[in-house]
């Protein structure tokens, strides 16, 4: 049976794209292009572009990689493309 | 038991320890020597990479660097993180799927050409051996402190136990003996910070010990920081960029595209089980790193407190800090200050001669340090420095100080051994079975690896007397050149059917040219002082848009990107197989065992 592999090659590449669009902006974005202007902000005692900058970001890498490694899993099943 | 003994004893412990697991799982083949069996549990793959990945310079510079730069910092924490992202979603399901052991042979398969595999040998060569020299500074710090000796005492000390211990045993050993390391270090790190937050602050997270009041009153830590700073003539902690906006994002992004370009990170996920492990084991990875670096702020911001308060001990509630009797008298100093002294780390000098130690930033154009009789900065703290002294100067009791002093020995020799494996099977393997001498035997090749490995300890000591920059700044460069080099062919190499190997040679020789001419520039020639050669650019640093060398790997990547693809158009296009192979590459079924030939 030939697989879909064109299909599956786009759906890919869509999850990467959205996944880079949340990791640039949570890093680059709010850490650091932005940073200036949210630090007027607090998160408790920190200012919210510091805390995106040495907090945020962090903690929203090690989700991104979670969630896309997820996404990804069901993307292999749904074109047939999966070990085992 | 005396600090020193203590000391000793830990150190010695958790030596035993990891010499134990490496005779335990001691490698047999080169197969087990350079690649761990392919069958590691994602969790504990994580935690190896974690120990692997997290150096000397995360461990001993990073939180100093932070302490110095502030805000600015936050390029060292997003740039080391942020890598893995790239690397789980781009590089790690790909090259595990590719079914190779080395970046090299990647390359030599996916370029059609011996060349091709060769040129990132250099690169790789290049950019582990900058690491290595930032590991060295790091490892002399640690030793001297250790040892009670000089900083170039420290460095030979080390040298010589790195090589051992990298002789000894293989990947495997490593593997196991990582996650023991990495369970020293993140307990080394965590333990004094949680000590420090609770102490500061009443909360023991130190992640939410840096957002919180400081105990006792309604100022948060970090205002109260920013105000002594500037108290003192520094620059505000929580806003203070490093150099221009520019320079901050263009350093982030080479370190993030560094990280998934650094050989010895890599090859970690060429041998988990399936392309589904791959994923995930970059995850876990970072789970673990991000510990150590969500901490690191909190280490860096309470260290500095710490520091400034022991020196000027009413600054917390009097703004006076100029009064006659506001500073320690040198005489008096804690005993953390002798201690350090004698490495030559830390160093004072009574300009004005008045006993006393005046720590501030003397370039501030402020009129009271002058009028008070300041006659500039009294003492000299080398940045390195910090996270070792921390517990020390927070008064934490021995067990701490010991536990911290092993944590960092850990983090340095666990890296330059993944590293030293990567160099020596780089060379052993890639360069002179493939290349030059087809007849090795696996024996000889063995032996040419620990050769490889004993010349580049030796080279990167030599260099590290006289380092670069500081450790973190170092490994910063390091990852320019492999963010310059490896990352855009490896990206190329996977997402472009069509990049054929012109391209690609001629990408990674642009990229990596470009950033060593920047970066040799302003360190010299090979980081051999005295042969810079700034003044053929005019004489000013970091004179291409105000961007620091450390930080020139992200342009050399986009020079890469654009020479490759110049190349590729003008020369003759891939062969089919290979466009077939890329195809193939690309989808997880059929993931087969890894094997080693072409």
């Amino acid at each position: 049976m030939q697989h879909d592999h064109e299909g599956y090659w786009k759906a890919t590449l869509g999850l990467i794209r959205n996944v880079l669009i949340v990791w640039f902006i949570v890093s680059y974005g709010l850490g650091i292009l932005l940073a200036p202007a949210l630090n007027s902000i607090h998160l408790g005692g920190y200012p919210l572009g510091f805390w995106f900058a040495q907090q945020g970001s962090m903690y929203a890498f090690v989700a991104l990689i979670f969630i896309y490694a997820k996404l990804m899993g069901n993307i292999d099943r749904k074109f047939d493309v999966h070990e085992d | 038991m005396g600090l020193q003994g203590l000391t000793y004893l830990v150190v010695g412990l958790t030596f035993a320890l990891y010499i134990g697991i490496a005779i335990w799982a001691r490698a047999g083949s080169t197969k087990e020597f350079y690649a761990a069996g392919g069958a590691v549990h994602p969790v504990l793959n994580g935690m190896a990479t974690g120990a692997d990945w997290m150096s000397a310079a995360s461990f001993i510079s990073m939180a100093g660097l932070i302490a110095a730069f502030g805000y600015g910092g936050a390029l060292f924490l997003m740039g080391w993180t942020g890598g893995y992202v790239l690397l789980a979603m781009l590089l790690a399901p790909y090259l595990r799927k590719f079914g190779k052991f080395t970046v090299p042979q990647f390359f030599g398969t996916r370029y059609y050409s011996k060349g091709a595999s060769t040129v990132a040998v250099l690169c790789l060569l290049m950019a582990s051996l900058t690491y290595i020299i930032g590991q060295m500074t790091g490892v002399g710090v640690a030793f001297s402190r250790f040892l009670g000796v000089s900083n170039s005492t420290g460095i030979f000390v080390g040298m010589a136990i790195v090589f051992c211990y990298a002789v000894f045993g293989g990947m495997k050993g490593i593997t196991y003996t990582q996650v023991a390391q990495y369970c020293v270090l993140i307990l080394a790190y965590t333990v004094p910070a949680v000590f420090i937050s609770l102490h500061l602050t009443g909360n023991p997270v130190p992640q939410l010990g840096l957002g919180s009041d400081m105990a006792g009153s309604s100022i948060s830590l970090l205002a109260k920081l920013d105000q002594i700073s500037v108290d003192l003539g520094f620059a505000q902690y929580t806003t203070h960029m490093r150099g221009n906006m520019l320079n901050t994002f263009v350093y982030t992004v080479s370190l993030m595209i560094g990280t998934a370009g650094l050989p010895h990170v890599i090859m970690r996920f060429f041998t988990v089980p399936t392309v589904k492990d791959a994923r995930a084991s970059a995850g876990w990875a970072l789970v673990f790193i991000a510990i150590l670096y969500t901490t690191a702020p909190a280490v860096a911001a309470m260290a500095k407190i710490n520091l400034l308060t022991t020196i000027n001990p009413k600054i917390m509630t009097d703004n006076n800090i100029t009064a006659p009797d506001a500073q320690i008298k040198y005489a008096e100093r804690p005993d953390w200050m002798k201690r350090w002294e004698k490495t030559g780390l830390l160093k004072f000098t009574d300009k004005n001669g008045d006993g006393r130690i005046q720590f501030y930033n003397d370039k501030s154009k402020d009129p009271k340090f002058a009028a008070a009789g300041w006659k500039g900065n009294e003492l000299k703290v080398n940045k390195d420095i910090m996270v070792l002294a921390n517990p020390e100067i927070a008064l934490l009791p021995n067990w701490v100080i010991a536990l911290v002093a092993a944590g960092g020995l850990a983090a340095a020799l666990s890296t330059a051994a993944g590293l030293l494996l990567a160099i020596s099977s780089a060379i052993s393997h890639d360069l002179l079975k493939e290349k030059f001498m087809p007849e090795l035997s696996e024996k000889g090749e063995l032996m040419a690896g620990k050769i490889a490995m004993a010349c580049s300890i030796l080279v990167a000591g030599y260099l590290g007397l006289n380092p670069p920059d500081f450790a973190a700044g170092t490994v910063a460069i390091a990852f320019g050149l492999a963010a310059s080099s490896i990352f855009p062919a490896l990206m190329m190499g996977i997402f472009s059917k069509t990049m054929n190997k012109q391209g690609a040679i001629a990408g990674m020789l642009a990229g990596i040219g470009i950033t060593m001419l920047y970066v040799f520039a302003h360190k010299g020639i090979f980081f051999i002082k005295g042969t810079s050669f700034l003044g053929l650019f005019g004489g000013k640093p970091s004179f291409f848009l105000g961007i620091e060398p450390n930080a020139f790997g992200a342009i050399g990547a986009v020079v890469n990107f654009v020479v490759a693809f110049a190349v590729k158009n003008m020369t003759p296009p891939v062969p089919d197989d290979i466009a077939q192979m890329v195809e193939n590459v690309r989808i997880p079924k059929g993931s087969g065992e890894v094997t080693g030939a072409h």
